[in-house]
């Protein structure tokens, strides 16, 4: 009897050891990736509070003291707040992404309201237009895209950045998988029987319902939207400094020969992705939530 | 009066406020994402400015590297590419398409093999893992990080200029790699911009750095979509972690990895803001990392000399081969047990066809 406590009991331990190891060992490759993850972003922070010469001289771990002279140079020198104005970009890239995000939202939870609640003909053949063009990149379209916007005389102006982020199907599709599984039919008929008019049901009805869902898609539109480099250096060709989005400022910055201070060069970037890493630590559980949920879907 | 009244109710129809609702998607979209398009496919035919049909002349030169002359209505030759031009054209379409298909497979293969065993380690019940949620954020944040910065705060890292090498070089001089000359003081660094395979690693390093976090999470969605009495089961069976792995997660996974791989290579396809801007000489973009969307947008917007119908037919080649690899995706995600079930449906109703028939057709 002892005996094969004893051989259970060896067992055990064994298992429970192996468990132990194995775990230790992915956590140690686990705090390495962590550590590639964030490297990068850690040099980027600490080579903005040095100076040129300091980060010439090498690499260091521990910050300097240069980041006020750091945004000296960027904010007062000619040479360089002619290239990069983080105020202007800021403001520049806020007004596009706000505006973009809204009108993705609304539209895009009107769009999938109008298929799921609504019986009409074209209801089937519209939803599967939407599943089709879902894929279709926009690296595709760019050119035709380009030469119309020329013809129409709106390069240079947002409204091309705006505008078609009333059209995003995937956003759509999102919204729609959604209702299907949150949203009974039987509200709206009983929103009908006390008079509330069709739009009025969707704006104080259907929405607050949906605001889970608004809410992810609003922060993957933002963060697209924000990120977004290709269609606005297409569409704001004009070297007109005044109207360039933060990640058009970028690459002004990596393309200009008169940046030469390597320490404003960091500032420069780093507060280029300020906003979108602060809007991460608020909001990180709900994004990974989000791709998890997209995961899901597919 | 009643049956009137109930006719009435029954006549309302509420069909006209779903097109109310659905207009402006598809007012935008057929302005900005169909016509567009439709666009694309016809300045393809068009010649450099855009101006004269010029037929299938842009498609020859980009796939077969054949010029084509046109003749106008008064005898002169109003449209020409000439062989060599087209040659030129042709070779560097096959190179930023060659260009695509490594930097995608360089960053897809080192991408999915940690993204999949992270994802399968994430999941494991019997792992005691801390902080799993901390390691998800860490490694998602690559993933929001504007691409144009990323792109610029790597060309800084990555540096190689003798006398001022970035943080990479100096890093590579501290441990011993790369040696400094006593005299001059100039490093022997290591080209990470400017050489060809240097230049497309540390772009399949960037890609993979930016992608891994996002693959990973949409995998272990996946894998947490598995009926887990199945890992249950092959634990009580006492299957050992690799044979859980090749016999229950990784079949299972399939349909899911498929889709990864499809929507991945259609996101390779469209690879640019990396590309595009990782390269030192403001005037010249490096020609080993030009994709395909590169290609596209330099053709499209030559100062000197544009050249639309180019850009316009290289568009429509990329349409044809993301719309292939779309379906491809379509077809491995769609329901199958809505298939299963109509098949079932269909079935049911043949027999009882047949029965009818055994009655002489009478319905009974």
């Amino acid at each position: 009897m002892s005996n094969m406590k004893s051989v259970y009991g060896q067992a055990k331990d064994n298992y429970t050891l192996k468990v132990r190891l194995k775990s230790g060992i992915l956590v140690a490759w686990f705090v390495i990736l962590t550590f590639i993850c964030l490297l990068p972003i850690y040099i980027l922070i600490i080579n903005a509070t040095r100076s040129s010469t300091e980060i010439a001289n090498g690499i260091s771990f521990i910050p300097g003291k240069s980041l006020f002279q750091n945004f000296n140079t960027l904010f007062h020198n000619v040479n360089y707040n002619t290239v990069y104005n983080v105020g202007i970009g800021y403001k520049n890239s806020f007004t596009i992404t706000g505006f973009a995000t809204v009108f993705t939202v609304f539209f895009s939870a009107m769009t999938a309201y109008g298929i799921h609640v609504y019986d009409f003909k074209l209801k089937e053949i519209s939803y599967t237009i939407i599943l089709l063009v879902m894929m279709v990149p926009v690296q595709v379209t760019s050119a035709g895209f380009v030469n119309f916007m020329l013809k129409l005389g709106l390069t240079d102006t947002y409204w091309p950045l705006i505008i078609p982020a009333i059209a995003a199907p995937a956003v759509v599709y999102f919204m729609r998988s959604y209702m299907k599984s949150s949203f009974p039919l039987d509200i709206v008929e009983a929103a009908r029987i006390d008079g509330c008019n069709e739009f009025r049901t969707f704006i104080s009805i259907a929405i607050p319902m949906m605001k889970p869902a608004i809410a992810v898609q609003a922060i993957f539109a933002f963060i697209a939207s924000w990120n977004n480099f290709y269609t606005p250096n297409m569409i704001l060709i004009s070297s007109r400094f005044k109207q360039k989005t933060l990640p058009m400022m970028i690459s002004a910055v990596q393309a200009s020969d008169k940046f030469t201070d390597y320490g404003a060069i960091y500032l420069a970037i780093a507060l280029s992705i300020l906003p979108i890493v602060t809007v991460y630590i608020l909001l990180s559980r709900f994004i990974i939530a989000g791709v998890a949920l997209g995961g899901v879907k597919e | 009066m009643a049956s009137g009244a109930r006719r009435r109710i029954k006549s309302i129809s509420y069909a006209k406020w779903g097109y109310l609702f659905i207009i402006p998607f598809f007012v935008v979209y057929f302005f900005f994402q169909l016509w567009p398009l439709i666009n694309t496919f016809i300045l393809s035919f068009k010649d450099y400015t855009g101006d004269q049909t010029v037929g299938l002349a842009n498609y020859k030169a980009l796939l077969r590297g054949v010029g084509t002359k046109v003749m106008g209505d008064n005898g002169e030759v109003s449209f020409n590419i000439g062989d060599r031009t087209a040659r030129v054209i042709h070779e560097n379409f096959l190179h930023a398409f060659g260009n695509t298909v490594i930097l995608w497979l360089g960053n897809f293969i080192p991408q999915i093999i940690l993204s999949l065993s992270l994802a399968v380690w994430f999941t494991d019940a019997q792992l005691k893992i801390p902080g799993k949620g901390f390691f998800k954020v860490v490694m998602y944040l690559p993933n929001i990080i504007t691409a144009a910065s990323v792109a610029v705060l790597f060309l800084q890292l990555c540096g190689e200029a003798e006398n001022v090498p970035g943080s990479l070089n100096l890093f590579l001089h501290k441990i011993g790699v790369v040696s400094q000359d006593p005299v001059s003081e100039k490093y022997d660094s290591i080209k990470f911009i400017t050489g060809v395979w240097q230049s497309r690693g540390v772009v399949m390093f960037i890609q993979t750095w930016m992608w891994f976090g996002n693959t990973m999470i949409m995998l272990m969605s996946g894998i947490q979509g598995i009926n887990p009495s199945l890992f249950e089961a092959a634990a009580i069976d006492g299957a050992s972690s690799g044979q859980v792995f090749r016999k229950i997660t990784f079949p299972l996974l399939s349909p899911i990895m498929a889709y990864t791989l499809v929507t991945s290579m259609i996101g390779g396809l469209q690879m640019f803001d990396i590309p595009f801007l990782y390269h030192n000489d403001p005037n010249h973009r490096s020609d080993n990392l030009k994709t395909i969307a590169v290609y596209i947008y330099e053709y499209f917007y030559d100062q000197t000399d544009p050249k639309m119908g180019f850009a316009g037919a290289a568009s429509v080649l990329l349409f044809f081969v993301t719309l292939f690899l779309g379906c491809i995706a379509f077809y491995l995600t769609r329901d199958k047990d809505e298939i299963a079930k109509k098949k079932q449906r269909k079935k049911i109703e043949k027999q009882n066809k047949l029965k009818s028939k055994q009655f002489g057709g009478l319905s009974l």
